[in-house]
């Protein structure tokens, strides 16, 4: 059972892009990720009522395509927060201090990987090198990406953020 | 600007100043190679070229380029259609020189297909890319816009009566996605797990057709060796390497970055030269050379040059080349512990011994990082070296997580064994 509101139906628009991008490819199934991308970037998150309605789109079974949705990294099936914070976690950035970034976060707005802050404006998720080891610890916020990140530079998208 | 340069892939790149859109990429002869060879040269004249330059894969696997190309079936064996498809999923840590072609030079990128594709007679190409290179999505985007309205993309182009057209497809984050047979199953739009090899994409791959993959930095090379030929691309290498390469370091390095050096540069000079040595109060304990994937190089055999031939000789790999450096204030066990937290997490779960393998492994890793080891832990982590070994799970990503596991159990064996017995580690 979920405990998370149904979000509004697709769109006519949504429907007529998720269309649109079927027609790139020869088959309906390889425009999945597309189509979940789309839909993601507006709403943030991938809802149960959402995914049923792309998968009829697409004419796949709800479950398979909640079986690709929940494979990727950066497909949301969770609510998220206005600003995600994608902070890498390996090799070089680990060497460089990522942990204690990490603990500056939740020193702040209290929140550990995988969780949202609790006025919704940020959720903090680890992530695989963000080829920017050159400039790291790096981390993305919201599709930006930062290099050379040291506390200052998240005091300042956290005093930049306004609240939702 | 036709004297032949001697860093072909980054001559275009100046750092601070924007990359190049159509008009700036023609004006510094981009697109020269397209122009004399679209409709003028049989294909198969450009795939002997580029068997005859040595060219090798620069995904990490190193396969000769030509021949991969040569193992395929050509259009008039097999009917139909056939796909040229750019391995831009750029996920090994450590690893940063496809984003900088990508966004340092587009059209290169784009030219590079266009020759490629025209060389295995496919009309189609998809590039996977990364979903989080959002960057390099638009200036890809931008590039093949512009080439279209240039008529360099589409239909008869320039009148050869060759047809090319080019999709950008941005992932959606999966390491697994850049091993290349998985990433023909995520583009498909099914799980990206990977399928038996044989057969080879060549002969059976995007929806059973005929289709090659190739990494970004491979396909950047080829503009260069059609316009300036196989003898010209060989002798830019040095120490027995042929071409150049982007080579690149990370770590507590003075100048960390990517940097174009003819293949076969030692890692020592990479190191000490081009990136500038050590910070201050800093040692260089190890390095792996090229990404996670591959085993540690002591730090005093560094002498070695970057080549796949020397690096095997060292009991190691040139994978991507982009090295990361171990230095004296960073715990071994640590490192390692966070090699195998990445492999744990990214194993797509396909075969059993690296689905359930991997994440036991972190898990020793991880408790004798803590202090709560066993001295068996040591033994039970040297047989999962072998357990997950090449040859033993479905594709190569569990042998690639052993190598640094099984290397560092030798080279750190007293660091292990003294995070084990004073039960914690000395550098937290
Ligand atoms: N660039 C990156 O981000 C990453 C790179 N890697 C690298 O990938 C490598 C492993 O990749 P694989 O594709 O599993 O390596 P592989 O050695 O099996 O294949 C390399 C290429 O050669 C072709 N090939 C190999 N044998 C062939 C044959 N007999 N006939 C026809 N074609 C053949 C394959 O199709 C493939 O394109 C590792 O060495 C690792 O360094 C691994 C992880 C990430
Ligand atoms: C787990 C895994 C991940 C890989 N990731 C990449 C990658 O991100 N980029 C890449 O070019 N090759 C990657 N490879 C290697 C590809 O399977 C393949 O060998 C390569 O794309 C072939 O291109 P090349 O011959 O031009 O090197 C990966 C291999 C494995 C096993
Ligand atoms: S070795 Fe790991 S990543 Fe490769 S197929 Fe098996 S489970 Fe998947
Ligand atoms: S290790 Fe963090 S960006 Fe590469």
């Amino acid at each position: 059972m979920s405990i998370v509101e149904a979000q509004p139906a697709l769109d006519p628009t949504e429907r007529a892009e998720i269309r649109n991008l079927i027609g790139h490819y020869p088959t309906a199934r390889a425009a999945a990720i597309d189509a979940l991308k789309l839909v993601q970037q507006r709403r943030r998150y991938i809802g149960d009522n959402l995914l049923a309605e792309i998968a009829h789109l697409l004419g796949l079974p709800a479950a398979e395509l909640d079986g690709l949705a929940t494979f990727y990294n950066l497909i949301y099936r969770k609510p998220v927060g206005q600003t995600v914070i994608l902070l890498c976690d390996s090799i070089t950035c680990w060497i460089t201090g990522r942990d204690h970034l990490a603990q500056h976060i939740e020193r702040r707005i209290g929140i550990k990987p995988g969780e949202t802050s609790a006025d919704g404006r940020f959720t903090l998720l680890p992530i695989v090198c963000l080829g920017h080891c050159d400039h790291a610890p790096a981390m993305m916020a919201n599709d930006v990406l930062h290099g050379n990140v040291d506390p200052a530079t998240l005091d300042a998208m956290f005093d930049a953020t306004p609240l939702p | 600007m036709n004297t032949a340069p001697d860093r072909p892939l980054t001559r275009n790149i100046h750092r601070g100043a924007p990359h190049f859109d159509i008009a700036a990429y023609e004006r510094a002869d981009g697109y020269r190679a397209v122009r004399d060879t679209l409709g003028k040269t049989d294909p198969a004249a450009i795939v002997h070229m580029v068997t005859e330059s040595g060219l090798t894969g620069c995904g990490g696997g190193g396969f000769p380029t030509g021949l991969k190309w040569q193992l395929m079936p050509s259009a008039a064996q097999r009917p139909g259609p056939r796909y040229f498809v750019v391995n831009a999923d750029e996920m090994e840590p450590g690893t940063f020189k496809d984003r900088l072609l990508l966004e340092g030079d587009p059209h290169q990128m784009i030219e590079g297909i266009i020759l490629s594709a025209y060389a295995v007679e496919a009309n189609m190409s998809y590039i996977f890319i990364r979903g989080e290179y959002v960057t390099a999505i638009e200036r890809l985007s931008t590039a093949i816009a512009e080439a279209t309205a240039a008529g360099l993309l589409g239909e008869n182009i320039l009148g050869s009566g060759y047809n090319l057209s080019i999709q950008v497809h941005a992932g959606a984050g999966r390491y697994i996605c850049g091993e290349e047979t998985a990433l023909l199953n995520s583009l498909e739009g099914h799980r990206a797990i990977p399928r038996a090899k044989p057969p080879f994409p060549q002969i059976s791959g995007l929806w059973g057709c005929p289709t090659i993959v190739n990494n970004v930095e491979t396909i950047c090379n080829i503009p260069h060796i059609v316009r300036y030929g196989a003898a010209w691309y060989r002798s830019l290498g040095i120490n027995g390497g042929v071409g150049t390469k982007i080579y690149g370091v990370s770590g507590r390095v003075n100048h960390p970055g990517a940097f174009e050096l003819p293949m076969g540069t030692t890692l020592h000079d990479m190191i000490e030269h081009h990136a500038g040595g050590m910070k201050t109060g800093y040692e260089l304990r190890a390095v792996l050379p090229g990404g996670a994937s591959t085993a540690f190089l002591p730090g005093d055999q560094l002498d070695v040059s970057m080549t796949a031939q020397a690096m095997a000789a060292h009991g190691t790999r040139l994978g991507t080349g982009t090295a990361i450096v171990l230095d004296d204030h960073t715990c071994p066990v640590g490192f390692i512990a966070n090699l195998q937290q990445f492999f744990a997490r990214e194993s797509c779960g396909w075969c059993a011994p690296c689905r359930d393998g991997l994440p036991w492994v972190e898990r020793i890793l991880k408790s004798i990082e803590a202090g709560t080891g066993m001295i068996d832990d040591l033994d039970t982590l040297a047989e999962m070296t072998g357990n997950l070994g090449p040859g033993r799970t479905f594709c190569a990503l569990a042998p690639g997580a052993m190598a640094s596991l099984q290397s560092g159990l030798r080279y750190f064996s007293a660091e292990f064994t003294r995070h084990i017995e004073t039960r914690a580690c000395a550098w937290t």
